[in-house]
């Protein structure tokens, strides 16, 4: 594991824009922690003073901000209003400061051989593509995300990562904007035109079934998946065993290990996903 | 700058603030971030004889000001502790306290054995109190023979400081503290969390897998006050209070009621620099009333007015 800096930044406010009634991206001002980040860390953030919520959540670095001479200065966050917290980002103003702890968690690995890369990114899984991808491109790697959402209208950011040229292929359930269905109907068309041989590295972001489906169709294509999950999680430092995912073991069993400090990625074939799903109800 | 140092049993701790066991992993978690050795101690998980897994996820769940957490005592056992852990502790200068588990008096024993053995632990944290596990633990901690059998038992295998963690979760808990002093324990610790349980009305099922859970947080801090009060009348050895501490004030409070030292667990969780804000606010509370030991301030509150009865005690 890396060693860890992390530091506690009482961010301002830069930015909230809403892309939806559901969706909205934050800047905060966190230099350090930008400066620090590597793709596919999270931060925990203190949405609103006082008790309530009690706990921070966890939110993975979606852009990094830089300035005119390229100095990382701030963060975005990409939300989805879902609870309390993420209602209460939501709704931030500019100029209010949240507190800000991170970066943290192990980052996505970057692996040398691989001359292509897939991002199958669902929904507000989209979150950690955006580093990801301003670090592939930087080493020269043809990238291709496959991006689903229910509707047309919830593909955020798709020009975002056209214009770093990345391959988009999108997918709606509704069938308004690119191929219809789910992810992966279109993984699938692809993974028929790709062989064994290919070099190639995949990562998944999104809800727990999508990432369960996404890893069984690369498994039986021979390739495994780095996927990033979301647990419930109280503190992202390790202290307090909740966000616990099940893995693998030798003996055919399966063993609790800390998400916030193991994860939040992990290789698709070391994970136990009959117990993590049980988790999704 | 005022006297912080805290006295406990044969320790001096150079401050009160100790990280609660179960809310600050083993301590290296937070060594990269923390200068571990500027906590007056830090408390380990619990740990048994050997491994556990805990409980399936979803562990916690948030409440009003404060927090479930059933958590099942999840912990890499005592022998991949002193090996693994403990010597990274000792080299960051972490004054170490083991929260020490067992199903059985004899596995309370055998763990505390094998800690005395090896260098660098201060004190045993005997968790008679966790509610989360069906099998030991609680069922000493509601028991007043259970509190004095596992305590007399540790006794005879160290001589470490031994210092139960007592439960809320009993009608009186400062019988508890009686029988601990009874049977030889240096300092007690209170309190564990409080039972509880929250239900998701949409789906109509408990929040959590193991469906009750224990209750922490600043939701519980009054209640806490008043049993680390109640144990200060009832008991001469050292106590340390716990129960939704997050700011040198309910540091204050927790030592007038009665507490030597003081533990921090959930609020670690939303903020883990707070240790040393709290430091500089307790010496500006120092300086502001004049206190030039903050020792001084414990148990203060006893001979401001005539001491309370309680309004319910069993015979």
């Amino acid at each position: 594991m890396l060693p860890r800096m992390v530091v506690d930044e009482r961010a301002e406010v830069l930015e909230n824009r809403a892309l939806s009634a559901e969706y909205n991206v934050v800047t905060l001002a966190a230099p350090d922690i930008a400066a620090a980040a590597r793709p596919g860390q999270f931060v925990m953030l203190r949405t609103a003073p006082g008790l309530e919520p009690l706990l921070r959540r966890p939110f993975s670095i979606f852009e990094i901000v830089r300035g005119a001479d390229g100095t990382a200065r701030a963060i975005s966050i990409l939300n989805k209003r879902i609870g309390i917290g993420t209602g209460r980002l939501y709704a931030v103003r500019a100029g209010e400061r949240l507190d800000c702890l991170g970066p943290l968690g192990q980052p996505w690995p970057l692996s040398a051989g691989a001359r292509t890369v897939w991002m199958v990114a669902g929904g507000v899984g989209l979150a950690p593509f955006a580093t990801l991808t301003e670090a592939l491109v930087a080493r020269g790697l043809a990238l291709r995300l496959f991006y689903g959402a229910r509707r047309g209208e919830d593909l955020y950011y798709a020009d975002w990562f056209a214009d770093r040229g990345v391959d988009l292929v999108v997918t709606t359930e509704d069938g308004s904007r690119g191929v219809t269905g789910r992810v992966t109907v279109a993984l699938d068309r692809a993974l028929a035109s790709t062989t064994r041989d290919d070099a190639m590295d995949v990562y998944c972001c999104g809800p727990t079934p999508m990432m369960r489906a996404v890893a069984a169709r690369l498994a039986d294509a021979g390739r495994d998946t780095w996927v990033s999950l979301e647990q419930v999680m109280g503190c992202g430092m390790g202290g307090c065993y909740s966000c616990v995912v099940p893995l693998r073991t030798a003996a055919g069993g399966t063993h609790f290990v800390r998400s916030c400090i193991a994860g939040p990625v992990f290789a698709a074939s070391t994970l136990h996903w009959e117990g993590l799903a049980a988790d999704h109800g | 700058m005022a006297d912080l140092s805290a006295p406990l049993a044969a320790l001096t701790l150079r401050n009160p603030l100790m990280a609660a066991s179960g809310c600050f992993g083993y301590g290296v978690e937070y060594a990269d971030a923390l200068d571990l050795s500027s906590l007056g101690a830090v408390v380990v998980k619990g740990l048994f004889l050997s491994e556990r897994e805990g409980h399936a996820p979803p562990r916690i769940v948030e409440t009003p000001a404060g927090m479930l957490n059933a958590i099942g005592l999840q912990g890499i056992g005592v022998h991949r502790f002193v090996k693994e852990r403990l010597p990274e502790l000792r080299a960051r200068g972490a004054v170490t306290i083991v929260n020490v588990c067992g199903v059985t008096l004899d596995e309370y024993v055998e763990v505390s054995r094998v800690l005395s053995d090896h260098e660098g632990v201060a004190a045993i944290e005997l968790n008679i109190s966790c509610p989360n596990i069906k099998a030991g633990g609680i069922q000493f901690g509601c028991s007043l023979t259970g509190t004095h059998d596992v305590v007399a038992a540790v006794r005879q295998v160290t001589s470490l400081p031994i210092m139960p963690k007592l439960t809320p979760n009993v009608t009186d808990v400062a019988s508890f503290a009686r029988a601990a002093e009874a049977a030889g324990a240096d300092a007690i610790s209170l309190v564990n969390t409080f039972l509880a349980m929250a239900i998701d009305i949409e789906t109509r099922k408990p929040k959590l897998t193991n469906v009750l859970g224990g209750l922490s947080g600043p939701a519980i801090r009054p209640i806490a006050v008043r049993m680390v009060y109640e144990c200060r009348q009832a008991v001469r050895i050292p106590i340390v209070g716990m129960g939704g501490i997050a700011s040198a004030d309910d540091v204050v409070e927790f030592m007038l009621a009665g507490a030597d030292a003081v533990q921090i667990g959930t609020a670690n969780f939303a903020d883990p620099f707070l240790w040393s804000r709290i430091l500089a606010d307790l010496e500006s509370y120092c300086t502001r009333h004049g206190v030039t030991r903050l020792a001084d301030l414990v148990g203060a509150v006893h001979g401001s007015r005539t001491s309370a009865e309680p309004a319910c005690r069993p015979s």
